[in-house]
């Protein structure tokens, strides 16, 4: 049991008032008629499935039943923020990139860290080794 | 624009037709335990109450209520304004969906008036006081009852009077507020009705819950 808060209702509610509901910020095409079945293909079925910060989107569905955003690490299941319908996060990978700069021992130790880390942070911290 | 919506009073045969409240049945089937000495719970429906759902713009559906009603909607998520009597109030519900309960006779007239008024303006009005009822709790032990069926915090210091939430009740939906400090009110679906009753009468058992009968609102 955890508590996430609701950017509409504007305050931390129970767990189970909420259902995820997929990737967030995935735009309908302008021209649907103008897709390749490849671009249409893509934004009906395909979904990023990443390792580390992930923009998600959630249902309040026993309370406002309103939709909104989740950023959330998929590794440790930590909540970073919420935010409304047609907002745009604040966080993004380079948070995980600086989180493992302060707290990276052993990443400094040849990168082979393999948990809490996304592949966009792992090539920033090593960036950051050069 | 025109307005092509049919608007008709749900309740024009009440003189003639008894209605039956969603807990009729319960309470013949279940019984109603009379309030005892030691009671320390007491739940009691309201039932044949009106039930009217508002949805739209904050701003047009609130001056519309002031102008028609004499209340303007509240002003924070998750709370409840209530009329001088206690006898109307409206629910946030959700940012752009409010919950007006008023006396049963009332409504019909109210959601002609309020329409009259918005002419136009894209809302959406629906009575829906055939759907659900109203259940009162109240009692030193109401609290308590409910801290063994909610998840939400109902502290009594942390759930102030005018405050109300939709959340999960024994598994079921409900909108859980408080008018004032001795009432609590749960507004369950007509078909969890009986649920949430025997669901209370359960687990205010060890408070010797008992059942009042409605002193208000009896219909015509
Ligand atoms: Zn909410």
């Amino acid at each position: 049991m955890f508590h996430i808060y609701c950017p509409y209702c504007e305050e931390l509610r129970e767990e189970e008032e909420f259902h995820p509901k997929g990737q967030a910020h995935i735009a309908r095409p302008e021209e649907p008629d103008a897709c390749s079945d490849e671009e249409w293909g893509d934004y009906l079925f395909f979904r990023d499935n990443p390792r580390g910060i992930h923009h998600e989107m959630w249902l309040h569905a026993v309370g406002c039943r309103k939709f909104f955003n989740i950023t959330r690490n998929t590794v440790s299941y930590e909540i970073l923020e919420t935010y409304r319908m047609g907002e745009q996060p604040t966080v993004g990978a380079e948070h995980l990139a600086r989180e493992e700069k302060t707290a990276s021992v052993q990443a400094a130790e040849g990168g082979q860290q393999t948990v809490g880390a996304s592949d966009a942070a792992l090539a920033s911290v090593k960036g950051a080794q050069a | 624009m025109s307005n092509s919506v049919h608007v008709y009073d749900a309740r024009a045969d009440h003189a003639t037709v008894t209605a039956e409240s969603p807990l009729a049945y319960s309470f013949q089937r279940s019984g109603m335990p009379a309030p005892g000495e030691e009671g320390r719970a007491v739940v009691s429906e309201r039932a044949f109450l009106g039930h009217l759902i508002l949805r739209g713009g904050a701003i047009v559906l609130d001056e519309a209520l002031r102008e028609v009603l004499g209340i303007g909607l509240p002003g924070r998520p998750n709370s409840l304004t209530v009329d001088a009597d206690g006898q109307r109030s409206v629910q946030w519900l959700s940012p752009d969906e409010w919950l007006l309960i008023v006396p049963g006779d009332e409504i019909f007239g109210l959601e002609t008036r309020l329409r009259a008024h918005l002419g136009g303006s894209h809302v959406a009005i629906v009575d829906v006081s055939a759907g659900q009822t109203l259940i009162e709790l109240s009692g030193e032990a109401a609290h308590e009852v409910l801290m063994k069926s909610t998840v939400y915090d109902v502290d009594p210091h942390a759930f102030t009077v005018g405050k109300g939430v939709t959340t999960l009740f024994a598994k079921t939906n409900v909108i859980l507020r408080r008018p004032d400090e001795a009432r609590w009110e749960l507004i369950v679906r007509r078909s969890f009705a009986d649920y949430v009753y025997r669901w209370l009468l359960d687990a205010g058992e060890e408070y010797g819950i008992g059942v009042a009968r409605e002193s208000r609102h009896e219909p015509q």
